[in-house]
């Protein structure tokens, strides 16, 4: 029956071709235009890990409380203190995360007649290159080990490497580091991503210099390595020095997290609840937990790092895929409707509804897999084609988000099979008798 | 023309009708948002920087030690002076469309930090970048020799300053700017001059109506004002003189690094810095066309089917005495209604969208006139689309009424 139904769609399909062409074209274009659009407005939108940037967390714990903060709103610090972080660290409740702290150590070159250099870098743990996805020219990481056993390891940037190294495989090489010798690890490629989004405090979310190295947290901290970026107290530091901010309640250190689904991220929620729950219990906050939990998009957002109408482009693009599934609708229903003296045969000879309704679902799927084919086909070529007409950087950046673009062809051909019904609907509850006689 | 007898033939196509409305009223929001965004971005890509874009250009070497700052300077601007078609090379901290170094709140009292009038540029600039820069003097004096002052941290302590009219009309509105005073914590400046133009580093960071929130501080050479170098050539010298300097970098001071990035000609950066606007603004225009043409197609489409329909009810009206014009007539008015019909919703929509938008995304508000403008549009739009089935309609010959089915 299907095939029949399938042959007489076709015919009905074929007797006015330049309206089923442009119902396809309508489909294939909305789709593929807004999916192009989407991944290109991404790609600018300042996103830097567009790819990955909804897995990315930034926590915030109330340490300051309400009543010192009243300029805040009921915002948590933006940033961490140092037993925060290093609790969180500790428990390692996500999947990846990383503390982090701006430094500006001197590197002291190989041979003696260069002069030591100043350069900016981060602190953090091991799992800050996997979750962040950084590239590497040559080498990696370091593991979890060298974490905790504060090894004396750097990761560097191709720039210092140029300049050290002449650019050459320096893995296992050694860099003198505030006249410590740390063993090169890794060599990053070219990264320097704007906004400088995992430190965002810190940076203003811009920065022109990139980072040139970074080292393990612990190990920067044993070797007293000062804090470079921002610092706020809300109260005199008790003890003085490093130390001292350490042992205070000054927020210094940026925290991200890597939450793969919902579900992570409901437990790690949870999990911050019940921390600042407990150091509410035990008597150093004088307050109900007040945490935040907010993925990298919201953090940029928050922290007023992105141009607000990046997202109304968003919105346009969605908005171009709308104006043609309504097209569609209304061209398939204007046709639809027009066949009650058809149903009122097929009824008449006996076809039960349930026929009528197979009959012109497929009609209507012909169009809505026809012109979703379309769009696919077009959006790939679309993405494709991105590359050669824009800059390369942004090229790079474009990327197809494969679920949206399913989700996309799933609303266009159930929309266009529910606009299918309707009309299906009204004629055959009709009695078949009327629809002949007034022919 | 009568209205009634199409609005009773629209109620027996209520769908139809209201889907076509629906279509136009999308695009009417849909139009009047990205026309706006557009406008927006094209407003921040003709701000005006001040500055001689097409004879400068800038050179930014980092990497030494910052006691060796003064000696860095010495030797690199001697370099830089002796390549053939330079006209001058100056000290600067930043320039219009490179990297920003030196932003920071302002206030009208010493460290009064609850009040800050706004967040400027400071820019530090060594002798002769003034006249290097080709700005614009509108009011007061040029630095003199002695109004050079050692910037110990980030700014001099105690300084003469010229201030773009932008912000002079932001912070003293209405007065003479000439003498005021401001302060950046406990930093002292005094505005000795105002430009007629000059762009801070990152403009479109900011509001349209701060990107030229910019501070011009004469430094003395040295301390935080190193390594970037402001080149000043002919326009047709430009290009080649640069590379020429930045080929000369390490023979100059074999102990610096080149930023590649940070070394380009002024029109260089500004090609860059706005690359993704002007892909937005493409983007944008390419979206509201392709929206506009697949609106017009479903009007040719929707309205195509109707004449199909009603061929023998339009051969009836032509055979008991009606005209080509009144059955032209009457598509185009249907088509006009739905339309109309389509913009009222439109516009309730354009600015619900707007005022949610506004909410979560402190977007400014879109000016009254875009809806009466973008109204306009899609009434031509319906009209040109409508034309073709219309005309069609009308030479529908009377005979067909007499014709059975």
């Amino acid at each position: 029956m299907f095939a029949y139904y399938l042959d007489l769609a076709l015919r009905s399909l074929k007797r006015s071709p330049g309206l089923t062409a442009l119902m396809v074209l309508a489909i294939g274009f909305g789709v593929a235009a807004s999916m192009t659009s989407w991944s290109v407005f991404r790609a600018v939108s300042g996103d830097p890990i567009p790819w990955k940037s909804a897995q990315l967390f930034v926590p915030q714990i109330d340490n300051w409380g309400p009543s010192n903060n009243p300029l805040s709103q009921g915002e948590p610090p933006n940033a961490m203190d140092y037993a925060d972080a290093t609790a969180l660290m500790r428990d390692h409740r996500a999947k990846l995360q990383s503390a982090m702290y701006q430094i500006s150590p001197s590197v002291v070159p190989a041979e003696a007649t260069k002069h030591p250099i100043n350069v900016s870098g981060h602190a953090v743990y091991g799992e800050f290159f996997p979750m962040l996805d950084v590239p590497f020219q040559y080498g990696s990481g370091w593991g979890a080990s060298d974490d905790t056993n504060r090894a004396q390891v750097v990761v560097i940037s191709s720039k210092l490497n140029q300049k050290l190294f002449g650019g050459a495989n320096s893995v296992g090489k050694s860099v003198n580091i505030e006249s410590h010798d740390y063993r090169v690890v890794g060599v990053l490629k070219d990264w320097n991503p704007q906004p400088r989004f995992y430190d965002v405090v810190n940076s203003g979310g811009f920065n022109s210099q990139s980072d040139d190295v970074f080292l393990p947290f612990l190990t920067a901290i044993q070797a007293n390595m000062q804090n470079d970026g921002n610092t706020n107290c809300n109260a005199v530091p008790k003890e003085s020095g490093f130390v001292g901010l350490q042992h205070s309640e000054c927020v210094w250190i940026a925290y991200m997290a890597e939450l793969d689904d919902a579900s992570a991220v409901s437990t790690y929620r949870n999990y911050l609840q019940g921390y600042a729950r407990e150091q509410q219990q035990n008597g150093r906050f004088g307050w109900a937990p007040n945490n935040r939990l907010r993925n990298l998009p919201a953090w940029l957002d928050n922290q007023h790092v992105v141009p607000s109408d990046t997202k109304v482009s968003l919105l346009v693009a969605l908005g171009l895929l709308l104006v043609c599934l309504v097209n569609t609708i209304g061209l398939l229903l204007a046709k639809f409707l027009r066949r009650s003296a058809e149903i009122g045969v097929r009824r008449a000879l006996g076809a039960p509804r349930m026929a009528i309704y197979a009959q012109f679902l497929t009609e209507a799927g012909i169009v809505g897999v026809a012109g979703g084919v379309l769009g696919l086909l077009l959006t790939c070529a679309g993405v494709a084609s991105v590359g050669w007409v824009m800059p390369k950087d942004i090229a790079a950046l474009a990327r197809l988000d494969v679920s949206l673009l399913l989700l996309t062809l799933l609303v266009a051909v159930v929309a266009t099979m529910l606009a299918g019904l309707y009309p299906t609907y009204r004629a055959s509850r009709v009695q078949p008798a009327w629809q002949l006689k007034s022919n | 023309m009568q209205i009634k007898p199409i609005l009773a033939a629209l109620r027996r196509h209520r769908l139809a009708t209201l889907l076509i409305a629906m279509e136009i009223a999308l695009a009417c929001a849909v139009l009047c948002n990205a026309c706006f965004l557009v406008a927006r971005r094209w407003t921040m890509i003709q701000i005006n920087s001040g500055v001689d874009e097409s004879s400068l250009a800038v050179l930014t070497v980092n990497g030494f030690d910052p006691n060796q700052a003064a000696d860095v300077n010495a030797r690199m601007l001697t370099g830089l002076r002796s390549i053939p078609g330079v006209q001058s090379a100056t000290l600067i901290s930043e320039v219009p469309f490179g990297p920003q170094t030196g932003a920071a709140g302002v206030t009208h009292e010493p460290g009064d930090f609850k009040n800050l009038i706004g967040v400027v540029d400071f820019v530090l600039a060594g002798p002769g970048t003034f006249k290097a820069l080709g700005l614009k003097l509108v009011e007061g004096r040029l630095p003199q020799p002695d109004d050079y002052r050692p910037a110990t941290s980030f700014l001099p302590d105690d300084a003469q300053v010229l201030v773009t009219r932008q912000w002079a009309e932001h912070a003293w509105p209405g007065e003479n700017p000439l003498g005021k005073d401001f302060w950046c914590d406990k930093m002292h400046f005094r505005v000795m001059g105002v430009v007629d133009h000059y762009a801070r580093a990152q403009p479109s960071q900011y509001d349209l109506q701060q990107g030229e929130w910019t501070v011009f501080t004469p430094v003395v050479p040295g301390g935080s004002l190193a390594g970037t170098y402001l080149l000043r050539a002919r326009p047709q010298d430009v290009q080649r003189v640069l590379q020429a300097a930045r080929a000369a970098v390490p023979k100059i001071a074999p102990d610096v690094v080149l930023d590649q990035d940070n070394s380009k000609t002024l029109g260089d950066l500004r090609m860059n810095y706005f690359k993704t606007d002007r892909i937005m603004i493409g983007l944008l225009l390419g979206v509201v066309v392709l929206m506009l043409g697949v609106t017009a197609l479903g009007i040719v489409g929707l309205t195509s089917f109707w004449v199909a329909q009603r061929r023998k009810q339009i051969g009836i009206r032509r055979a008991i005495g009606a005209t080509r014009g009144d059955i032209l007539r009457y598509f185009q008015t249907e088509n006009f209604l739905i339309v109309t019909f389509g913009i009222a919703l439109g516009m309730l929509l354009a600015f619900v969208l707007n005022a949610v938008l506004m909410k979560f995304y402190e977007l400014p508000h879109l000016p009254l006139y875009y809806l009466p403008v973008g109204a306009l549009v899609l009434w031509g739009l319906g009209q040109l689309a409508v034309l073709g089935p219309a005309l069609r309609a009308a030479a529908v010959p009377p005979v067909v009424a007499t014709r059975s089915v």
